[in-house]
């Protein structure tokens, strides 16, 4: 990465030999450019940094009051305790359990009700498509009292099994929003032709809309996982009761660690958990970037 | 097409609809019905008609989370899509002309990689790292940061600042998307657009204001929306991050933490229910309101 200023006026930057007036005026504002978009990268990753570096820290060294100082030695002691005392690990593996059997359902049922309903015509279709997509436009919380009875009464309330029914629910809309548009927009002549060969809806269903689709399901898949992943709401609303800590998800997890830290003013252990979660995240961001951008940015694009 | 039609529909529809009507239908309708009634969760419900809603009218915390939410949604829209604008442009068109298209400034490429990033963590995840860069001492990033002389800052323990403290952080992590969202919406406008610009003279300031503004103007309402929803949320933070969740005195309540708390904490699942109702209508008027806006300028 360069940053340095003086270099920003690139010959090759214009077409034809500029006046030297304005070549000044466009070095000046890559300049400003370069300053704004360094600063803004600073305020993104600082604090990350900031976190990592305090997790090799001890607590007195915490509250020396130099936040990016180099810590004096780099310990592991703090990841040890996230690990074992703090539980960092569980949380961690609950949230891979759920969120991969949440999202397989959500892709599943998803695409199921979103072919039916783009290209079949049948009584009702439009009212279960529109059932479907007012969800869209309403806030989870609002139906968050309710929610957590509903589950209370047939006895879901803290189980994998609630939170993983619950997700797919929750994720419906979009899912089936966005790809009802996308099956509706394939050929229709594929569809014919393997009518004629005699294929079953179901097959045609599995061996040829699905492939069809793999651009739209990739997407909207990455969306439900990275959703799904974050969610907070609904776990904390929905895994409360006697031993419910040992089923947290990570989100919850990691709040709580912090309350935890809160009562004894100890931090360190906190950024050792909050950087076994980021570091993750970090890794599969470096290796899938232009899938997850694509995939998080596509209801917005359409 | 016709044979064993309607069984293929109907086992296709079955487990998704029954879902979606258990768990989300159900619950939004039961809302309602809960609004009007008095309920602690266990026993025997009492219908109470519209008290309340009468309730929520004289209620102090509704009207300061109500006017905390109109902050959100002003500032947060508004900053988040100036500061993505400007980065984005930057990103796209602040490069110059080479080779007959614009290209954006050196090292575009990594700038929107770094910049998307928060987006990838969870709310939760966000509010706990921030409630360490806000915290009210030496132990605190920003405070951290700032000579020993200095009294710490409160930030959070601030009734006048807490509520700020909050809009900061979605901004930040909001910003990376938006520059995302806003160069796919600037890569589509034609280069010779620009071209015919540039060599017209025209500064980078003109090529902003003239050019990619106004046909950017259908992404740019788009980003608007979401922000607004986003505004009537801000749980995870509010929870995580503010002291005594939604204070100090009430200085960041919003209505998610309300329905929360009346629901969890103190066994009101009638009143919870009620500002939930509430909470519909208002996102409701959001809604319209925005469309509005958006045909009139349409004509």
């Amino acid at each position: 990465m360069t940053t340095s200023v003086t270099s920003a006026p690139a010959p090759a930057a214009a077409p034809t030999p500029a006046q030297p007036a304005k070549h000044r005026e466009v070095g000046v504002l890559n300049g400003i450019a370069h300053i704004a978009l360094v600063f803004w990268a600073l305020v993104t990753v600082g604090p990350l940094i900031w976190a990592v570096l305090a997790s090799f820290k001890s607590n007195t060294e915490i509250y020396l009051g130099t936040p990016f100082a180099l810590p004096e030695h780099f310990s592991f002691e703090n990841y040890a305790s996230a690990w074992q005392e703090a539980h960092i690990g569980r949380y961690f593996l609950n949230s891979v359990f759920v969120v991969s059997l949440s999202t397989a359902g959500t892709m599943l049922f998803g695409s199921m009700a979103a072919y039916v309903l783009a290209r079949y015509r049948f009584r009702g279709n439009r009212f279960i498509y529109y059932m479907f997509v007012s969800g869209l436009a309403l806030p989870t919380f609002m139906a968050i009292t309710p929610l957590f009875y509903i589950l209370n009464n047939m006895g879901l309330k803290n189980t994998f099994t609630g939170l993983i029914l619950v997700y797919i629910a929750y994720s419906l809309p979009f899912t089936v929003f966005f790809l009802a548009a996308f099956f509706k927009s394939l050929p229709h002549e594929i569809d014919e032709a393997a009518t004629m060969d005699g294929a079953s809806h179901t097959r045609k269903f599995f061996q040829i809309m699905m492939p069809m689709a793999k651009s739209g399901l990739i997407s909207i898949t990455i969306f439900n996982i990275v959703g799904q992943w974050n969610q907070y709401l609904l776990p904390v609303a929905i895994m409360q009761g006697a031993g419910a800590d040992s089923k947290w998800v990570l989100t919850q997890g990691i709040a709580s660690i912090s309350v935890q830290a809160g009562y004894h003013a100890e931090w360190d252990v906190l950024f050792a958990a909050l950087t076994l979660t980021i570091i993750p995240m970090i890794i599969v961001y470096a290796i899938f970037q232009r899938q997850i951008q694509a995939g998080l940015t596509a209801g917005a694009v359409k | 097409m016709r044979h064993g039609k309607y069984p293929f529909i109907i086992g296709f529809l079955a487990v998704p609809v029954a879902l979606y009507v258990t768990f989300v239908v159900a619950a939004y309708l039961q809302t309602f019905y809960l609004s009007v009634h008095q309920w602690s969760g266990l026993g025997p419900m009492k219908y109470v008609g519209f008290d309340n809603f009468v309730k929520i009218w004289d209620d102090e915390l509704f009207w300061k989370s109500i006017w905390h939410h109109g902050y959100l949604l002003i500032a947060l829209p508004l900053v988040t899509i100036a500061i993505a604008l400007f980065f984005a442009f930057l990103l796209n068109v602040g490069g110059g002309m080479k080779g007959g298209t614009t290209i954006g400034v050196r090292g575009s490429g990594f700038y929107r990689v770094v910049f998307f990033f928060p987006q990838l963590l969870a709310l939760a995840i966000v509010a706990v790292i921030f409630g360490r860069v806000f915290a009210s001492d030496k132990s605190g990033m920003l405070n951290g940061l700032m000579p020993d002389s200095w009294a710490p800052w409160l930030f959070l323990a601030d009734k006048r600042w807490a509520m700020t403290c909050i809009v900061v952080v979605l901004i930040w992590q909001a910003v990376g998307f938006y520059v995302v969202l806003f160069s796919a919406g600037m890569g589509a406008i034609e280069h010779e657009i620009y071209e015919a610009a540039a060599l017209d003279g025209a500064t980078k300031f003109t090529l902003f204001f003239k050019i990619t503004l106004p046909l950017l103007w259908n992404t740019i309402q788009v980003g608007w929306v979401y922000l607004g929803i986003a505004a009537f949320d801000a749980f995870a933070l509010v929870n995580i991050m503010s002291v005594d969740r939604g204070g100090p005195d009430g200085a960041t309540s919003v209505l998610a933490m309300m329905i929360y708390r009346n629901t969890f904490d103190y066994s009101q699942a009638g009143y919870a229910s009620a500002i939930g109702v509430v909470l519909f209508f208002l996102t409701l008027t959001f809604a319209a309101l925005t469309l509005r806006v958006t045909r009139r300028e349409a004509v």
